[in-house]
């Protein structure tokens, strides 16, 4: 609790339980923020820690009654990590619109994509640039060629 | 009209050729190659494969340059984006959208979709009202289902034959829009009276139809 009550009081939904929806929440959870899951496949959940003490919620994002039950309207933040790109942008502008949720935050896949969550004005982070500028960083400093 | 089809199967393809028969100019967008192909085959249209929802696509489609894009796949999320790629980045004056699940409805007129149908309640809507009144033969909601429509027969014995307009108290937001008599149509005034075999337009909102209906037919649901 060395954190301080403003953390502990702090919700953060995450959308998409896949590799990077698994790894963030478990990441948040282990700081002792409130963390919930949803993933649409209920074996996704296998895939956080054992000791991750969030909620997690079988169901499809994309549709109001899951988001209802969810009470998205209680949380602080919400990232949509899912892998389909037009589910993130759906979902952070039905949270952010409809549930009033003060922060979203999207996962791109397609950097053709990344225009249009711009014009919403949603953030994101485009997965496939991150990687890309890593691999092409990595490279001009090793020089990647024969001595 | 410049019309932009984004999805596949069968209900794009009588769409289009629907539309193409009232000369509109049809751009398609399929998702499969070879549904592509099909439909260029079968359709004087402009027929593209790939994914609706990428901007770079839709300029390929011609999305500038049109009047209406109809959103047609089977996931609502893939039908948002094409519909908000059209509206909000090519200035596509209409875009709609068959949603699948009735709630998106009322969620995508909010992000900025011009027409959200279902095809799910419209569907649930006729068959609970249609159940309710054998006499009712037509039915449509408007304004998303806030007043119906309805066009009922008047059988032997119902309690509004040979009364006049004026005698009968309907609800409240209720009314008779019309009267059918043997094919033409009567404009209603407080003094028409109503016969056997007549045929009533009657408008009314959903809570107090049945009561209109059944205070003229005499039927119950």
């Amino acid at each position: 609790m060395s954190r301080g009550a403003a953390e502990v009081s702090r919700l953060i939904a995450i959308v998409g339980c896949g590799r990077v929806g698994a790894f963030v929440a478990g990441e948040l959870s282990r700081t002792g923020i409130g963390v919930l899951v949803i993933d649409r496949r209920e074996s996704a959940f296998d895939l956080l820690p054992p000791e991750f003490s969030g909620f997690k919620l079988h169901g499809n994002a994309i549709e109001m009654a899951v988001l209802r039950s969810a009470r998205l309207q209680e949380a602080d933040c919400l990232l949509a990590v899912t892998r389909d790109d037009n589910t993130n942008l759906m979902v952070t502008q039905v949270a952010r619109a409809i549930f009033a949720v003060p922060r979203v935050l999207s996962r791109v896949s397609d950097p053709k994509k990344e225009p249009v969550f711009r014009h919403f004005g949603i953030e994101v982070i485009s997965t496939t640039k991150v990687t890309a500028d890593c691999l092409l960083a990595a490279l001009s400093r090793s020089g990647g060629s024969r001595p | 009209m410049r019309i932009l089809l984004v999805g596949g199967g069968p209900v794009v393809y009588y769409l289009a050729r629907e539309f193409i028969a009232r000369h509109h100019q049809i751009a398609i967008i399929a998702e499969a190659v070879a549904e592509a192909q099909a439909l260029s085959r079968r359709l004087r249209a402009l027929v593209l494969h790939g994914d609706g929802s990428d901007p770079r696509i839709q300029e390929e489609a011609g999305s500038r340059r049109t009047d209406a894009v109809l959103a047609l796949t089977a996931h609502d999320h893939d039908n948002l984006a094409i519909c908000q790629v059209a509206g909000e980045i090519f200035g596509v004056p209409r875009t709609v959208v068959l949603v699948n699940d009735p709630e998106n409805e009322e969620v995508f007129h909010r992000l900025g979709v011009t027409m959200a149908i279902s095809a799910t309640s419209i569907l649930a809507r006729l068959l609970e009202e249609r159940i309710g009144f054998e006499a009712i033969d037509e039915l449509f909601p408007v304004a998303e289902g806030k007043l119906l429509i309805a066009e009922v027969v008047l059988r032997p014995g119902a309690p509004a034959v040979e009364s006049a307009l004026s005698a009968i108290t309907l609800p409240k937001v209720s009314l008779i829009g019309g009267i059918i008599r043997d094919g033409e149509v009567l404009v209603p005034h407080g003094p028409t009276v109503l016969r056997e075999k007549d045929r009533l337009i009657v408008i009314a909102e959903p809570e107090v139809q049945e009561e209109a209906l059944q205070l003229l037919t005499g039927e119950r649901p």
